[in-house]
């Protein structure tokens, strides 16, 4: 479903740029140059600016089409990415927030509300990272303590109670790792999610859209399918974490990315997620009108496939689908003759001693 | 007892960010909470836990099976499994499969969790107990199989289900696949949950990550032992991101009592007979 991949890209701001599209960049300032020339001289230089405009297309192209690893999680990372509001505001209508999880607080990391996609009314949940300081303070960077995912239950029960299917946009680097959250049962949080999700009697629908963040992803991210954008990632820890524990240093982050096979590529072909949604040239933030439009379209056409099923086969597949994760890229280890096979071992017996149970 | 250190004992402060050191050879230990020196036998007698402070040091899935089950009675499945590497991952020349290698030479285990039939005091149950010493307990696929495929026989079975947890979390290095073994676990539970199962989980030094944030939290009764680390994110990472000191005591058993998130706390003496009583409160 990949639309506008030809339609020139937007231009973006001067700082934008990644380390890795200094071409892109000097392109741009070279049209630049040009078009202030041809105002104070009045000169056309329009053919010239087509032909670096085009130049700019395919180095944009060779570029996105082999992003390393690394790349992608900058992409992923990048400040102009579109977030969760702005899906909201372009995808959602009548977007309506709900607020709190009943027991401690209203998590501004996470967000939790009714809407229409399409012609369904829905519930949407994500994380938002903010953008501009105060924001990202706020939602303390898409990070959500333990009420956050408190929330996202709450909420997606009570549309389970009323048959509203279930999206979620996932978009963080991680559950927030502070006092607080562990004080108040940061894993508690998540695994009741996970284990709710799992049988939650309504659709839903995962999407990563930027940072697919270990255990914080997956506390919204169990579902009946799991898609992600293009250029977001998805990992069991970040890059910098991985490769500061296996090398004492954080910095070896590009080559740990690889090694972690994060990208929507390599879980497409590991069978891990079920769809890439296609980003415009050049990534998500230089045209965020269609990567939401890719998005929605994908929301609206699994919907109607998922709301085609019936509850209890909806159930069964989902279930299925997560007994199996893993199973494919490790298949070989699912074979049901050594089932039966029991094997006695040695064991050394202590007894210890204490209060009999009561019987 | 024989004491060589005669230093005051030093209060425990929650999990330390020293290294662990592993038991050294020889018939004295030093036991990493308390640090007196201690007779290694008498450690071992003593169940392993520390005669001087009650640190219960970790011990491998064997030793646990010895201490908690009828004599004879574990039927181990499943310990063929091993991983295939999915990723086929490798970082700077270390590889997954070396580390696999080196770790079965190890521990003695082909993986990190074992699974089995076994009675606890004339009780039939199923056990899945985790190897602290492979990967450091850490979850891959065939510790997500394997606790599903227990799930499976106490449904089969109608037994409870015991889980002896020690990790440190999801394995990296099968990425995604492991932190799917997360969302599968857990789906499991849920059907376990649907069937009317009963399930036990026992925390002990350390759970922790993705071990924590999915089957050890779901137990119907949780159980923790004595001054055990568990948490979701490990100290040192919390310590680098909010660059403030923790308090003492943090993440540790007594902790996760005091804010709510185990029902009780058990010396290793005792689990057996806490298992046996909390089976025949809730049979049907
Ligand atoms: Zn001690």
């Amino acid at each position: 479903m990949a639309i506008a991949q030809d339609k020139n890209p937007e231009k973006i701001g001067d700082g934008d740029y990644l380390d890795f599209e200094q071409k892109v960049a000097d392109f741009d300032r070279q049209m630049d140059e040009l078009r202030r020339l041809s105002s104070i001289k009045g000169i056309d230089y329009s053919a010239e600016v087509r032909r670096l405009q085009q130049e700019q297309v395919a180095e944009l192209k060779q570029i996105y089409s082999q992003l390393t690893a690394w790349q992608t999680v900058q992409v992923a990372r990048h400040p102009k990415r579109p977030l969760l509001p702005d899906y909201l505001n372009l995808m959602v209508k009548d977007f309506r927030e709900l607020h709190g999880d009943r027991c401690f607080g209203d998590d501004r990391a996470m967000v939790a509300g009714f809407g229409q996609i399409g012609r369904e009314k829905v519930l949407i949940v994500g994380q938002n990272k903010g953008r501009g300081l105060k924001e990202k303070v706020a939602c303390n960077f898409g990070c959500a303590n333990p009420e956050g995912y408190r929330k996202a239950l709450a909420k997606m029960k009570f549309a389970a109670k009323f048959g509203i299917p279930v999206v979620t946009l996932i978009d963080t680097p991680g559950a927030y790792p502070g006092i607080g959250a562990e004080e108040r049962g940061q894993a508690q949080a998540i695994a009741v999610n996970l284990f709710e999700m799992s049988r939650l009697p309504v659709p839903v629908i995962c999407i990563c859209i930027g940072e697919g963040g270990s255990g914080g992803a997956l506390g919204i991210g169990v579902g009946d399918r799991l898609a992600m954008l293009e250029f977001s990632y998805y990992s069991v820890i970040s890059p910098e974490g991985c490769a500061g524990i296996l090398w004492r240093d954080g910095s070896q982050a590009p080559e740990a990315a690889e090694a972690l096979k994060l990208t929507s590529k390599d879980l497409l072909k590991l069978k891990l997620v079920d769809e890439a949604i296609a980003e415009p040239l050049g990534g998500a933030h230089r045209n965020i009108h269609d990567t939401v439009y890719n998005v929605e379209q994908y929301i609206i056409r699994t919907l109607a496939v998922l709301k085609r099923t019936k509850l209890e086969t909806l159930l069964e597949n989902r279930y299925a689908k997560l007994r199996a994760v893993g199973s494919e890229p490790t298949a070989v280890l699912r074979d049901k003759e050594h089932k039966t096979k029991i094997k006695t071992i040695e064991i050394k017996h202590v007894k210890p001693k204490s209060v009999p149970a009561k019987a | 007892m024989p004491i060589m250190a005669k230093e005051a004992k030093s209060k425990w402060n929650g999990f330390s960010l020293k290294k662990r050191k592993e038991m050294p050879d020889g018939l004295w230990t030093r036991c990493p909470a308390c640090e007196h020196m201690l007779y290694k036998s008498a450690v071992e007698k003593n169940l392993n836990v520390c005669p001087e402070c009650d640190y219960h040091f970790r011990i491998d899935a064997l030793t646990r099976i010895g201490y908690l089950v009828d004599e004879g009675s574990f039927e181990e499945t499943h310990d063929h499994l091993t991983s295939n590497d999915p990723l086929d991952f490798n970082f700077r020349g270390t590889t997954y499969r070396q580390r696999l290698k080196a770790d079965e030479n190890k521990s003695g285990s082909k993986e990190a969790m074992r699974i089995g039939k076994a009675f606890i005091k004339g009780r039939g149950v199923v056990l899945a107990v985790m190897e602290p010493n492979f990967l450091m307990g850490s979850m891959g696929y065939v510790v997500g199989e394997k606790l599903c495929l227990a799930v499976e026989k106490a449904i089969e079975e109608k037994l409870p289900l015991v889980a002896i947890c020690s990790s440190g979390g999801a394995r990296m290095h099968e990425g995604v696949v492991s932190l799917g073994q997360m969302a599968k676990t857990s789906a499991a539970l849920a059907k376990f949950d649907k069937e009317g199962g009963f399930f036990i989980s026992v925390m002990t030094d350390p759970t922790t990550g993705g071990v924590t944030a999915s089957f050890a939290m779901l137990g119907d009764c949780l159980i923790a032992e004595p001054k055990a680390l568990i948490g979701f994110a490990g100290p040192r990472t919390i310590a680098e991101t909010i660059k403030v000191e923790l308090p003492d005591g943090f993440q540790t058993a007594e902790f996760m009592l005091e804010h709510g998130f185990v029902d009780m706390i058990v010396h290793r003496k005792d689990l057996r007979s806490e298992i046996a009583r909390l089976i025949d409160y809730c049979q049907k």
